[in-house]
């Protein structure tokens, strides 16, 4: 499109402030973990490295993160493989029905997360809990699988589509069987749409915390679920703010890494 | 070559290999999700003992009589519903001018670094980002702070503070899917449109919009869908206020009315399944 000088200009300020706007209160955030007072007030009363200290020091935000981390290695591991054989199904057969299947998968992530959350809840309470599954660590993984499932499924489909199948019929025509074909030909096609898909299922298991809230119980505590009954404390807040600073900068890594492996230049779809 | 057992049946049966790639997914996905979804719709038709607390399992409507009848449920769902529209109508409008400059504009060099600086935003907490939020907008926050040279205030905690942080959490899930279908726009059309006398407006109107249109549509059911059934943020910045994710909450929770909670949970899915079928045939579904 031929744009004139002033419209580039105009749309490179509008996402400079578009950027500056999504990174004000993460600075804010960063900011406030070495602000000597608890409660946030701006500007800043002083400056110390004291939440820092003790955040190293503090074990239940150690737990929850390994808890969180947990959840979410399992619900993305869940995620590739259900998501997968559906970017399969769906893309390189007919089938009746068809429409319907790709509208499931896609609902977990359409309907709000309170709707599965008490769905689920209600489900474990009434179903599972008699058979003996109660809420835990498992109950969690299942929940954040629901709508893990499609952002693999989305990032495999969308790979698929674009391949095309003519190469793993060439493939099949050469002799190659169902499972060599695979690991050969289609398995390295998709590789990196796997991974773009399990960082950002990843992402959103690690976030969660409608669904977290009704699938969790008492006795597991994911990093935002931790995060949640500490910031009301006064004398937590600083080290909450200390937790989301970190996570903030480490965060770079896996969505850098995401970047660099993709081919499609989008990284990735939600 | 000489094919293996399991690999030669797969190879002469399509059927087979399709039906092997479903029944995983759709089990999990009909027999624990639908089947929760549908579970906690029959409960709906039933009802709590006042005095015991205790589910009675028989056919009743009153608790969607109870949410039809009642003004407060009618006014919180009316409102949560306008401020999911102004959230996902916010997000279109900053999204796509960043979507656009990110796909048409910028260096692939410089791309590549605008995806990763509006991703990253997506892993730090959204608690913390609600309440980075709430230290922002209150009385000795940096908003009032920046404003009070110009002699103005902030909008202090209440609903627009709430559409404020909506918008803030789920511009990402905007951005991204715009940016896709903006990404896989061929240039060349855009090109084309030019030789043939367009101008950038009409362009924009009559090639670059419809065309984007679909991947608008798939970010709105992100938009839409998050601040439909959310509330959290409205606990942290929305004053006083209630949104239909609270009255869901409380009910399911506090209250422990489990079938008004489900009564109430209909609504949401009521919405957006109609939202689903009435875009599914704009191509959203895709463009996800």
């Amino acid at each position: 499109m031929n744009l004139s000088r002033g419209a580039r200009a105009a749309l490179a300020t509008f996402m400079g402030l578009g950027l500056a706007l999504i990174y004000l209160p993460l600075v804010v955030v960063l900011i406030s973990s070495f602000n000597t007072d608890r409660t946030f007030g701006w500007p800043p009363s002083g400056l110390t490295f004291d939440w820092w200290t003790r955040t190293f020091h503090n074990s239940g935000a150690r737990e929850a993160l390994a808890t969180s981390v947990k959840a979410g290695l399992g619900a993305t591991a869940v995620a590739l493989v259900l998501g997968t054989m559906a970017a399969f199904a769906v893309a390189r057969y007919r089938f009746f029905g068809k429409e319907a299947i790709s509208i499931l998968i896609v609902l977990p992530i359409a309907l709000p997360g309170i709707v599965t959350g008490i769905a689920l809840s209600n489900a474990i309470t009434t179903t599972l809990a008699p058979v003996g599954i109660n809420f835990g660590l498992f109950t969690v993984v299942v929940g954040h699988a629901t709508f893990c499932v499609v952002v693999v499924y989305n990032n495999v489909l969308a790979r698929l589509r674009r391949t095309g199948g003519s190469l793993e019929e060439a493939s099949m025509d050469l002799g190659a069987g169902v499972f060599q074909t695979f690991r050969h030909v289609t398995f390295p096609a998709i590789r990196s749409a796997l991974l773009a898909g399990a960082i950002l299922a990843f992402a959103l298991s690690f976030d969660e915390i409608i669904v977290t809230t009704f699938t969790a119980g008492a006795s597991v505590q994911t990093l935002p679920l931790w995060i949640f009954s500490n910031l009301a404390r006064p004398n937590q807040a600083p080290v909450v703010a200390v937790v989301a600073a970190i996570l903030i900068v480490i965060s770079i890594i896996p969505v850098w890494l995401a970047q660099r492996v993709s081919s499609d230049t989008a990284g990735g779809r939600l | 070559m000489q094919l293996t057992g399991a690999s030669s049946v797969l190879h002469r049966h399509p059927r087979l290999r399709l039906l092997l790639l479903l029944a995983a997914p759709m089990l999990v996905l009909v027999v624990v999700y639908l089947g929760a979804l549908a579970v906690l719709l029959l409960s709906s038709f039933w009802s709590t003992d006042v005095f015991t607390g205790n589910t009675v399992k028989s056919f009743t409507l009153d608790n969607f009589r109870d949410v039809v009848n009642s003004s407060t449920y009618r006014t919180v769902i009316v409102r949560t519903v306008l401020v999911a529209m102004a959230v996902t109508v916010i997000c279109a409008l900053l999204a796509f001018p960043m979507a656009f400059y990110m796909a048409k504009v910028a260096s692939p060099r410089a791309r590549r670094l605008l995806v990763v600086a509006v991703l990253t935003p997506l892993w730090a907490s959204y608690l913390v980002k609600a309440y980075a939020w709430r230290s922002m907008l209150a009385g000795d926050g940096v908003v009032n702070w920046a404003l009070a040279p110009f002699g103005l205030r902030g909008p202090g905690f209440g609903l627009p503070a709430t559409v404020i942080v909506l918008s803030y959490l789920w511009l990402p899930f905007m951005v991204l899917p715009v940016y896709a279908g903006l990404d896989r726009l061929p240039d060349s059309l855009l090109e084309a449109s030019g030789d043939l006398g367009a101008k950038a407006g009409r362009t924009f109107r009559s090639v670059v919009l419809p065309l984007a249109f679909p991947a608008l549509v798939a970010g709105a059911i992100f938009t839409f869908s998050l601040s439909l059934g959310d509330y959290i943020a409205v606990q942290i910045v929305g004053g006083k206020s209630q949104l239909l994710g609270n009255l869901i909450q409380g009910n399911a929770g506090a209250a422990n009315n489990l079938p008004l909670a489900a009564a109430l949970a209909a609504v949401p899915i009521v919405i957006m399944v109609v939202f689903l079928v009435g875009i599914r045939r704009t191509g959203a579904l895709d463009n996800l």
